[in-house]
């Protein structure tokens, strides 16, 4: 095993700011250049005129989880020094329902927000400066919210867990999945139009 | 800013006009820019053990700005206090340093295609101003839902869903679901 490198001291925690740069700049270059900071594309996801969003989720998605499978696989990564984010079902749930609300009004998440907001859109600044208002609120506010925030505790629980599967089968179910989810999303796009090219 | 060249609006497509210039590269095929994203987030997983985020990013600079107007209260936050120091003062957070990142790669991208462009994006039937209010009330209730998640499309669809957690896909499922249920209500925005 030789990754990830951070976590078996490869390297300091200056060294990793400097990654953390590298890997924003790639994170904000891909999304820019597939039309993710662009309002009207990502508004677009919700009308099913253009599965963009989709599209390049699901194949990232499906990219990285591949990726991770085989080198584990090879020996390569160790993949149980990776972190999964910690699942809290309730609150998740909930905050999934809101955000997805958001995310439909603005046009824009988190990370596309600043991405529009550097590209000169002011509505991506309106959206940064919302995002920022609604994380200091609730950060005010979870003393009372601390409760419900904590419940429903399941830990690092993954869906080879859950179904009580091998992770490869699940790796392959995901994979099918989002095949099908995107020869849909082609089809939807044919049948509605629209999409936003530049 | 020089003077836009609108093109005609192309038929169908969201939006009064183009946002874009004459000379504007169109935007990278969706598979392959997921390709490059899925190996910007591979990248990560291998060389620090840790997914992209962003709203974290944002929770850091909340935790940061109340620290410095309200120390007592941001110490006696447990939800802020994990994104200071010991003594309470804000640290340098491996995610705000990646969201910076973000804004350079973006606006570098944009710069190269041709795409910069100060602009309000919005449909035909809205107001610049009913946008951006739209957006910062869009922007606040993701911060809602993003800090009761512990994260947003970044830290938990995408990350997360890679690596296979049952709370994001959960969050994943939910999102989308409420974005379908919502988006007809503000159809006007974009129409």
């Amino acid at each position: 095993m030789s990754a990830p490198f951070f976590e078996l001291g490869a390297f300091g925690e200056g060294t990793s700011l400097l990654f953390a740069m590298l890997i924003g700049i790639a994170f904000g270059w891909v999304l820019e250049r597939s039309g993710m900071g662009s309002a009207r594309k990502l508004a677009g996801q919700f009308y099913l005129r253009d599965l963009t969003v989709f599209k390049v989720m699901f194949t990232a998605i499906v990219t990285a989880m591949l990726g991770v499978f085989w080198l584990g696989w090879l020996g390569f990564v160790d993949i149980s020094r990776i972190y999964v984010p910690e699942t809290f079902i309730l609150p998740q749930l909930v905050g999934g329902l809101i955000f997805g609300a958001g995310f439909a009004i603005a046009g824009l998440c988190p990370g596309t927000s600043c991405v529009s907001a550097a590209t000169g859109r002011a509505d991506g600044v309106a959206a940064v400066l919302g995002m920022f208002a609604g994380v200091l609120t609730m950060g005010a506010l979870m003393g009372s919210l601390g409760g419900f925030y904590s419940s429903t505790p399941r830990g690092a629980f993954t869906l080879p867990d859950f179904f009580g599967a091998s992770y490869g089968v699940v790796v392959f179910g995901v994979v099918l999945l989002a095949l099908a989810g995107c020869r849909v999303g082609e089809a939807a796009e044919r049948r509605f139009g629209g999409r936003v090219d530049r | 800013m020089t003077t836009a060249v609108f093109e005609p609006r192309p038929r169908g497509a969201l939006g009064e006009r183009s946002y874009a210039r004459a000379s504007a590269k169109p935007y990278a095929n969706p598979y392959l820019s997921g390709f490059a994203l899925g190996i910007v987030l591979l990248a990560a997983f291998v060389i620090m053990g840790r997914g992209l985020g962003a709203s974290g990013a944002f929770a850091s600079a909340a935790a940061a700005v109340s620290a410095t107007a309200a120390p007592e209260a941001a110490r006696a936050n447990d939800y802020f206090a994990r994104y200071l120091s010991p003594a309470g003062s804000p640290t340098i957070d491996w995610l705000v340093i990646e969201l910076i990142g973000v804004t350079i790669g973006g606006f570098a991208s944009a710069f190269f295609a041709g795409r910069l462009r100060r602009a309000v994006e919005r449909g035909p039937r809205i107001s610049d101003a009913a946008r951006l209010r739209l957006a910062f009330l869009g922007g606040s209730v993701m911060g809602v839902g993003a800090v009761l998640a512990r994260g947003c499309t970044s830290g938990q669809a995408l990350t997360g869903g890679a690596l296979l957690s049952v709370g994001s896909w959960l969050f994943m499922g939910a999102a989308f679901a409420a974005g379908y249920a919502v988006a007809p209500l503000v159809r006007r925005a974009w129409t």
